[in-house]
């Protein structure tokens, strides 16, 4: 018998090193999966030429559903039929990414029945990524899902799919529950996201402290950032343990604090918690002696995104704080406000943060019926070009 | 067949995460107390019950075949009654309540070719995008300079000897679906020539969407053969590829001229200082598959350089900032070129604007 399997040279490079390689897992794949041998062929033709060959072409997706597939067409069909349609399913993932070995396995079972064989753990909006199956697999693999459990994710101008870091299930540093808020509102708006109803995409994310771990503030026009309002918790015997065990408390901690709010006399932390900037450095490198404080909450940032269109941008702060038991409905009514403004006036593929940068903000807080507050800005402006406007009826 | 005899669902949303959780996180949940690093890629968190759940973490190469996600599910059954999850960085983490089992796990995922690592002051596994496995407008494959980069920092990794924690992204085109632009390096894909036009634009392709698609207006309507199509201002082109993104007879491939750019300092945490963005370290590097020789190098050289001279705690971005960008291109061998200064909007607010100069 002839052997058939792609050759694939310069691919066969990618599997020596001692990192587990991807290349290792296609071929795995193509065991059972003509469609990810033939990504192996194409994906060769892509090294040997230095040019990727898939393209658009028309959309593709689930009955009822505007979003949740990214449809993808090989430029070389005829040589590589079997990934001449290699379309994405993006399945939205548990929060927190957890898992059972039998929900991982459901998976791979209606993977194996209607796709490639492949997946992405995880895309980098988070949603579990099933990679490449035809336009006519789409439907069943979708139903099959659902029964399930499992529903799509966004894609395209809709609400993308929320995401959230490990938060109250595994760390002590959770200012507020990041999977139930990731949770309660990706129920909240399963319309806009499986059917696009933006100028562009509008990404959530949740992370539970000021350390971050989901990137929120740099890949999410809402980011919602844990925090608490109160001191620093402080465990005295704690903290001279460390010290005895030698760390440089001075040194590692007190010299590197943000706003110098800390002193240490060689026995006592004291904290000028008024003047701490929540930046979590010394509780990072002292675990077990500081603790966020008790009223916890997150602040509530605006406008993170990539460079498409006009630049990169991080969120910036819209509410300095919210207590943790009244994000859910303050984020509601605030982000039916933002959609509200943002469908009003945003331009198509302008993400909430550019049409900020283009009315100014104060333009939308105005729009979005926020008062402002100094801790929205690094500075007040230092420019005198202030557009003044005309005293309201019955104001002085 | 399922989808012929039961009703047809809709809008159901992800399953509820509780059912996934290990019965010790339920019971403790929100009720932590601290953790400690046992070891590279081992966690301990104790909650206030006192209860123990440790964390066994192992990079992947984050495309996994259902075979290998068999295998996890094999071994989350043999040592963590069924229970794992993954990482925002595309690691694989098993949930253990004994900690007798995690030697046995570790040395099996070693064994299987899962590095256990990842923590604390290690560099972790790279966040990266499609590239040539599934995008169409990627200027260089993805998975393959992960793959180069994480053979060559491997035991960085494995050991937890950096100043700080250290965040690797890779991103394929200026789109950067990864938080590449906060990143303490980050590896770009990048075209270098406008758009080829295409004699006659698709149905798909409209003129005023066309336009509107180009960040910096270099896209204007013209007449081509009678009909409406589009011309672009090169001089205004800087590559994105957002036009191809909407209109498929724009294409930007090129073999000889798409390549890499370098940057670096970049964070997302608010630990100590602000966020930051990444900034350019090398404009431009060859694209060189199957094993990008001169990427794997010029990052080696960041993550030793940085190794080196920073001080505890600080990040490549912070130790930056303490030694001043001279110092950086001075240390790396890395050339500052013109390409290194903005001439992009805001460009004035990266000019040295005081007098402060090291000599």
């Amino acid at each position: 018998m002839p052997d058939d399997r792609p050759k694939t040279e310069l691919l066969d490079e990618l599997e020596k090193g001692p990192w587990p390689s991807f290349v290792k897992e296609i071929k795995s794949a193509g065991q059972t999966s003509a469609s990810a041998q033939d990504l192996l062929r194409q994906l060769e033709l892509s090294y040997q030429e230095k040019k990727g060959h898939w393209k658009h072409g028309g959309l593709v997706g689930v009955l009822g559903y505007g979003g949740g597939v990214i449809g993808r067409y090989s430029d070389a069909g005829e040589q590589f039929p079997d990934v001449a349609q290699f379309h994405t399913i993006r399945v939205n993932q548990p929060a927190g990414w957890f898992y059972t070995s039998e929900a991982l396995r459901t998976i791979c079972d209606i993977w194996e029945r209607h796709g490639s064989g492949l997946t992405n753990m995880h895309g980098s909006t988070g949603d579990l990524i099933l990679l490449g199956t035809r336009t006519a697999e789409l439907e069943p693999a979708f139903q099959e899902l659902a029964q399930a459990g499992f529903d799509l994710g966004g894609s395209g101008s809709s609400f993308r799919t929320p995401s959230c870091c490990v938060g109250m299930a595994r760390c002590e540093w959770a200012c507020y529950d990041a999977m139930k808020l990731c949770y309660d509102l990706t129920m909240a708006y399963q319309d806009e996201m499986h059917r696009p109803p933006f100028p562009y995409k509008f990404k959530v994310k949740c992370a539970a402290c000021p350390n971050d771990c989901v990137a929120a503030i740099a890949r999410a026009d809402l980011s919602i950032i844990g925090t608490w309002r109160d001191d620093i918790q402080v465990d005295e015997s704690a903290v001279t343990g460390y010290a005895s065990a030698g760390l440089n408390i001075q040194k590692d901690v007190c010299d590197l604090c943000p706003s110098r709010c800390m002193a240490w006399d060689g026995h006592k932390l004291s904290i000028e918690n008024r003047e701490c900037v929540r930046c979590m450095h010394c509780i990072n490198v002292m675990p077990k002696a500081l603790r966020p404080g008790k009223e916890r909450g997150a602040v509530i940032m605006i406008g993170g995104k990539a460079p498409i269109m006009q630049g990169a941008l991080l969120s910036s702060v819209l509410v300095p704080f919210v207590p943790a038991d009244e994000l859910l409905d303050t984020l509601k009514e605030l982000i039916r406000r933002v959609w509200d403004f943002w469908d009003e006036y945003g331009n198509n593929r302008e993400r909430v943060g550019e049409l900020i940068q283009r009315v100014g903000l104060p333009a939308f807080l105005d729009g979005i019926g926020l008062d402002p507050v100094p801790e929205m800005v690094s500075a007040p402006r230092d420019n005198p070009y202030i557009f003044y406007q005309a005293a309201k009826e019955g104001e002085k | 067949m399922s989808a012929t005899t039961q009703p047809r669902l809709t809008d159901i949303g992800p399953p509820h995460y509780e059912k996934y959780l290990h019965p010790l996180i339920k019971k403790n949940y929100g009720q932590w107390k601290y953790h400690e690093n046992l070891a590279p890629g081992i966690y301990c968190h104790v909650a206030e019950s006192g209860d123990r759940i440790y964390t066994v973490r192992a990079g992947t190469p984050r495309l996994l075949s259902i075979q290998t996600l068999r295998i996890f599910a094999d071994l989350a059954d043999k040592y963590s009654g069924g229970y794992l999850r993954f990482t925002s960085r595309n690691n694989l983490e098993f949930l253990l309540d004994d900690p007798a089992r995690i030697e046995p796990l570790k040395q099996e995922l070693i064994a299987l070719g899962y590095p256990v690592g990842g923590t604390n002051n290690a560099i972790s596994n790279i966040v990266h995008t499609q590239g040539w496995i599934h995008c169409h407008s990627s200027a260089t494959d993805a998975s393959g300079l992960v793959k180069c980069v994480m053979d060559a920092v491997y035991d960085r990794f494995t050991h937890e000897d950096l100043p700080a924690k250290l965040r690797i992204a890779v991103a394929c085109c200026l789109n950067m679906c990864g938080a590449v632009h906060c990143s303490d390096i980050a590896i770009l894909g990048v075209h270098r020539l406008p758009p080829k036009i295409q004699p006659t634009l698709p149905r798909v392709c409209e003129v005023p969407t066309l336009i509107a698609a180009c960040p910096t207006g270099a896209i204007r309507p013209a007449t081509v053969d009678g009909k409406n199509s589009v011309a672009v201002v090169e001089q205004q082109c800087m590559y994105c590829g957002n036009c191809y993104t909407v209109c498929p007879a724009m294409p930007m491939n090129d073999a000889e001229n798409d390549g890499l750019s370098i940057w670096v300092g970049g964070k997302v945490s608010n630990a100590r200082s602000a966020p930051m963005f990444s900034k350019l370290a090398i404009p431009f590097l060859p694209n060189n598959p199957p094993r990008w020789p001169e990427v794997v190098e010029a990052v080696v050289k960041i993550v030793d350089v940085y190794a080196k001279h920073a001080r505890k705690y600080e990040r490549v971005g912070e130790w930056i900032e303490r030694i001043g960008w001279p110092r950086f291109f001075q240390l790396t061998g890395f050339e500052f070129t013109r390409y290194h200064i903005d001439d992009f909007k805001h460009a004035a607010l990266t000019y040295a604007r005081s007098a402060h100069v090291r000599y």
